[in-house]
Order: C-alpha cells, then sequence, then structure tokens
C-alpha cells in the first residue's frame, strides 16, 4: 500500500486505486505501447534534419539553417507546409488502395519497434522470435511499395515497383542468413536475450561478416543509397510515390527515414550490444541512451555512405547479391557452425554471463575465422574484377581495330598513326 | 499470464500504429484545399500525355527472382530452429545442418548455371 507509485508497478498502483485489474492491466499497456509508439514520431523529426544537415555538409553546404536554432524546426515547418498541401488522387488510380499505402508504410515501420530493448528493464514486448518479428514486419515494407506504385497508375511509379519486387526480395535472403549467426550464437530469437548474451563481447567482434552483410543487406531493403532504385530520381522520376502529395507523399518520406533509423537501431541491438554500457546494471535507464547512442553512429555512417556513393545498375545489384552476398552468407553460417563445434570441443565456449576476459579466446578464434572468409571474398572479387577487365580491354582492342578498317578502306590510302 | 501480455502488448500496438499515421492523414482533409480539376490529376509524365494502358505485363526476370526467393525464405526459415537449438547440438547437428544447407546451396548453383541469375 505504501508502495510509489512508477512505471513499474503501475498496474498494482491502479489496482489499489480502484481500478478492475483487467482495466488496470490494458490501461498499464496502453500507456507503455502510446510512449513506445511516440518515440519514433518525434525521432524522424530529428532525422530529416539530421539527414540534411550531414548532407549538405558532405557537399560543402550549410543545410536548413533557418527556421529554429541550427534549423532544428524546419522538418516541423515543413509538416505543417505538408497539412495545408492539396491531395491530389490521379485519374485511374485504384483509389482505395492508394490511400490506404502511406498509412502502411508508416504502420509497420513503427510496429517494428514493438519488440524494441530500449533498457535491461523490462519496457516494450520481449517476445519469443523477436528476430522473425522483425523480419516479418520489415518485409511488409515489400508490401507497401507495390501497393503504392501499382494503384497509381503511372507508369514510373509500377517500373519502381517492379524493381522493389526484385531488389526487396532479393536482398531479404542474405538479411535473414545473417540473423542465424547471432541466434546461433546466443541461443534465443528474443531481442532482449540476445542484447543479454552480448555482455561479454559485442557480436560485431565475434562474427564480422555477419554484421556487414545484416548492414548491406538493410542499407538495400530500406532502399538507401547505393540501392535507392526504387525511387531513382535521375530515372524513373521519384519512383512509387510520384502521384503522392501533401501529407500522404510525407508519409513515405518519413516511414523511409524511420526504416532507415530503425535498420540502424536493429544493427545495435543485434551487433553492437544493445543497451549494454558502463554502469548499466545500476542505474538501468542509462541503457536507452547508449543505444541511441551506437544507433546514432550506425546511422550517421549511413548518411555519409548515402551522400558520397553514386547508385548501382539494376543487373549490378541483382548480380552483387545473388553471386556475392548470398554465398557469402552461406558460407558464413557454416564457417561460424564449424567453429562452434570446435569451440565446444575444446571447452572454450564461455558460459552465458561471463565477462570479456572469458570470451577472448573465442572470439579470437572467431575473428581468425572470419578473416579467412574475409580474404577468400576479396581472392574471388579480385579474380573476378581481372577477368572482367581483360574482357573488357579485348573488346575496346577489337573496336578500335574495326573503326582504323573502316576508315582505311574508303579512302585507299594508308592513314598514319 | 506473462505470454499472453506480450502479444496483448504487440495487438496494441497494432492499433495504434495504425491510428498514428491516419491522425494527419485525416486532418489534412480538413486543413487542405481541394480544388481538382482535370489536368492536375492527369498522369505525371514530365508534362507528356500518358499513352496505353499502365498495368502491362512484367518481364519475366521478375517471376524467376520471386521464385528463387520464394525457395530460399521457405528452407532459411527452417534452419532458425536448428540455429536457435545449436548450443545444445553436437556434431551430428552440426552434419545435418551441413547437408541441409549444402542442398540450398545446391540449389542456387542450379539457378546460377541456368543463367536464372543473369540480368537480361
Amino acid at each position: 500500500m505504501d508502495t510509489v507509485c512508477s512505471i513499474n508497478n503501475l498496474a498494482r498502483c491502479l489496482v489499489e486505486g480502484g481500478f478492475s485489474p483487467d482495466l488496470a492491466n490494458l490501461l498499464t499497456l496502453l500507456g507503455g505501447v502510446v510512449l513506445v509508439a511516440t518515440i519514433p514520431l518525434v525521432t524522424v523529426i530529428f532525422l530529416i534534419w539530421i539527414e540534411r544537415k550531414v548532407a549538405a555538409r558532405v557537399q560543402d553546404r550549410l543545410g536548413p539553417n533557418r527556421v529554429g536554432p541550427v534549423g532544428l524546426l524546419q522538418t516541423v515547418a515543413d509538416a505543417l507546409k505538408m497539412l495545408t498541401k492539396e491531395d491530389i488522387t490521379p485519374t485511374g488510380a485504384d483509389k482505395f488502395i492508394y490511400n490506404l499505402a502511406p498509412v502502411i508504410a508508416f504502420a509497420t515501420v513503427i510496429l517494428m519497434w514493438a519488440v524494441v530493448p530500449f533498457t535491461p528493464l523490462h519496457i516494450g514486448a520481449d517476445v519469443g522470435i523477436g528476430v522473425l518479428y522483425f523480419m516479418a514486419v520489415a518485409s511488409i515494407g515489400t508490401v507497401k511499395i507495390m501497393v503504392a506504385g501499382w494503384s497509381s497508375n503511372n507508369k514510373y511509379a509500377l517500373l519502381g515497383a517492379f524493381r522493389t519486387i526484385a531488389q526487396l526480395l532479393s536482398y531479404e535472403v542474405p538479411l535473414v542468413l545473417s540473423l542465424l549467426i547471432p541466434v546461433m550464437l546466443a541461443g534465443t530469437m528474443s531481442l532482449q536475450g540476445i542484447t543479454e548474451a552480448q555482455g561479454g563481447m559485442w557480436y560485431l567482434f565475434i562474427a564480422p561478416v555477419a554484421a556487414f552483410l545484416f548492414y548491406v543487406a538493410n542499407l538495400a531493403e530500406t532502399g538507401r543509397a547505393p540501392f535507392d532504385l526504387l525511387e531513382a530520381e535521375s530515372e524513373i522520376i521519384a519512383g512509387y510515390n510520384i502521384e503522392y502529395s501533401g501529407f500522404k507523399w510525407g508519409m513515405f518520406m518519413a516511414s523511409e527515414f524511420l526504416h532507415a533509423f530503425t535498420a540502424a537501431l536493429f544493427f545495435a541491438i543485434i551487433f553492437m550490444g544493445g543497451w549494454w554500457g558502463p554502469f548499466v546494471q545500476e542505474v538501468p535507464l542509462l541503457g536507452a541512451l547508449y543505444l541511441v547512442g551506437k544507433t546514432a553512429i550506425v546511422y550517421v555512417f549511413g548518411l555519409v555512405l548515402r551522400a558520397t556513393v553514386p547508385r548501382v545498375r539494376i543487373d549490378q545489384l541483382m548480380a552483387l547479391n545473388w553471386k556475392f552476398l548470398v554465398p557469402l552468407a552461406i558460407a558464413n553460417v557454416l564457417v561460424i557452425a564449424f567453429l562452434i563445434q570446435v569451440l565446444k570441443a575444446l571447452g572454450l565456449m564461455p558460459v552465458p554471463g561471463a565477462d570479456i576476459i572469458a570470451h577472448l579466446p573465442m572470439t579470437v578464434v572467431m575473428l581468425l575465422g572470419n578473416l579467412v572468409i574475409i580474404a577468400v571474398a576479396m581472392q574471388v572479387l579480385r579474380n573476378q574484377g581481372r577477368e572482367e577487365k581483360m574482357a573488357q580491354e579485348a573488346r575496346m582492342a577489337a573496336r578500335q581495330q574495326r573503326v582504323v578498317k573502316e576508315v582505311r578502306t574508303p579512302a585507299g590510302a594508308p592513314v598514319g598513326d | 499470464m506473462a505470454l499472453v501480455n506480450e502479444w496483448a502488448y504487440i495487438g496494441l500496438f497494432f492499433a495504434v500504429a495504425w491510428i498514428f499515421p491516419l491522425l494527419p492523414i485525416i486532418g489534412a482533409r480538413f486543413l487542405a484545399p481541394a480544388k481538382p480539376n482535370v489536368i492536375k490529376q492527369s498522369t505525371y509524365e514530365c508534362g507528356v500525355e500518358t499513352v496505353g494502358d499502365t498495368w502491362v505485363q512484367f518481364k519475366v526476370q521478375y517471376y524467376i527472382y520471386g521464385l528463387i526467393f520464394l525457395v530460399f525464405d521457405v528452407e532459411i526459415i527452417f534452419l532458425f530452429p536448428w540455429a536457435l537449438a545449436y548450443n545444445q547440438l553436437d556434431f551430428f547437428g552440426f552434419a545435418a545442418g551441413l547437408l541441409f544447407i549444402f542442398f540450398l546451396f545446391d540449389a542456387l548453383v542450379y539457378a546460377w548455371r541456368k543463367d536464372a541469375l543473369e540480368w537480361l
């Protein structure tokens, strides 16, 4: 009775305050849901600002700096402007699906936040199949782009949707394969469990190849440069969202930024130890701060990447996935599985909850295994690159000879070199 | 009880996640002007009038990638229980997984040799 009411015992407090237990439970849950679901909405305002600032700095500009301090309120101004923009539905569009698509887009991205373990404390849902939930919800993102592109009755939009099928479906394969490694190492699919298992050592150091695959596949899944083919401005104008205007267009943009941030968030949870950091066991709320910090590092890295690399062609995109990333992911699973068996036979596998010293032998063995994979992959790439270069040079030489011959024949006189 | 609560939370989250994006879109309906006309609502194609039907046939390559994806994705889902229990498996468990992944890889090699992975 004399306990202090806080987030942890809110339900009990409400019951003591006269609510029925069921209603109290529901209210607590609803409070948690609204709290967690609001975080992405607030985050996205700053994400767009950071995105524009970083892109501007890379291109030697200033970026937004007029509205609010250092332009922080620029996105708020943009949102207000979008609210007052006319909403155009093109003729021939499939109205119901056309209006549904932006809602699907944003809803699916918010849904991913349901299983995020922010702190060692229990906030949000800790379902036993967290990794599968993440993949399932993330792949609904494919549906939103298909639906938007198909229902717009616009050829550019449809082209964007076509590319989506090819790109997003393909890159899901290495994404899922790379997620096998953390599940194997942690022995659980719950995201809270995977985070806890990284107390001794981040999986980024134990399985760098898996982390690389997860990062690249996520770049493609979220449609970020250099894989932003589904909305290539210079080829198909804006791709799937070309016909959208006003706040529906805004929903697509916001969901794209938020999806990229969410992908970085899951990278931080699965490979960078989530909420782990100094003193996190004593002050659990610090965990959320560490998690956001790690996510920011991953996200800003993606922004710089976006501002510096050119867009790939679709055949290159598919070849990179099916001929490089997927074989690499399969080889990675096999090597890690083998190494775990070897480590177990040698008795070097650390017990759950062991400290960093106990993890060192395992990390060294795993790192060496990963280095072998990287070396082999680099050698294969090098050989392939050399072959392609030689084939191209042969083609160029043949063309030059043909040109010289064509010049010589009609004139009848040899052309001087 | 705890498990039910987890999924109740996700169920509630599902409802809230749909309401949040709906609110500004409905709000925009009251705030935004609505003066539609034929030219404004025509299909945008850089000012050129659109020709023919939009909903054309797909390039067959997209279907092939879709099929390969389906094979892989279904098989990888079967790998998750294996990965989940991997810490308790002995060497036989590793060999069984190896065999399964070998067949997976076999399908990729087959598709590769049949030129299904070339973008034509």
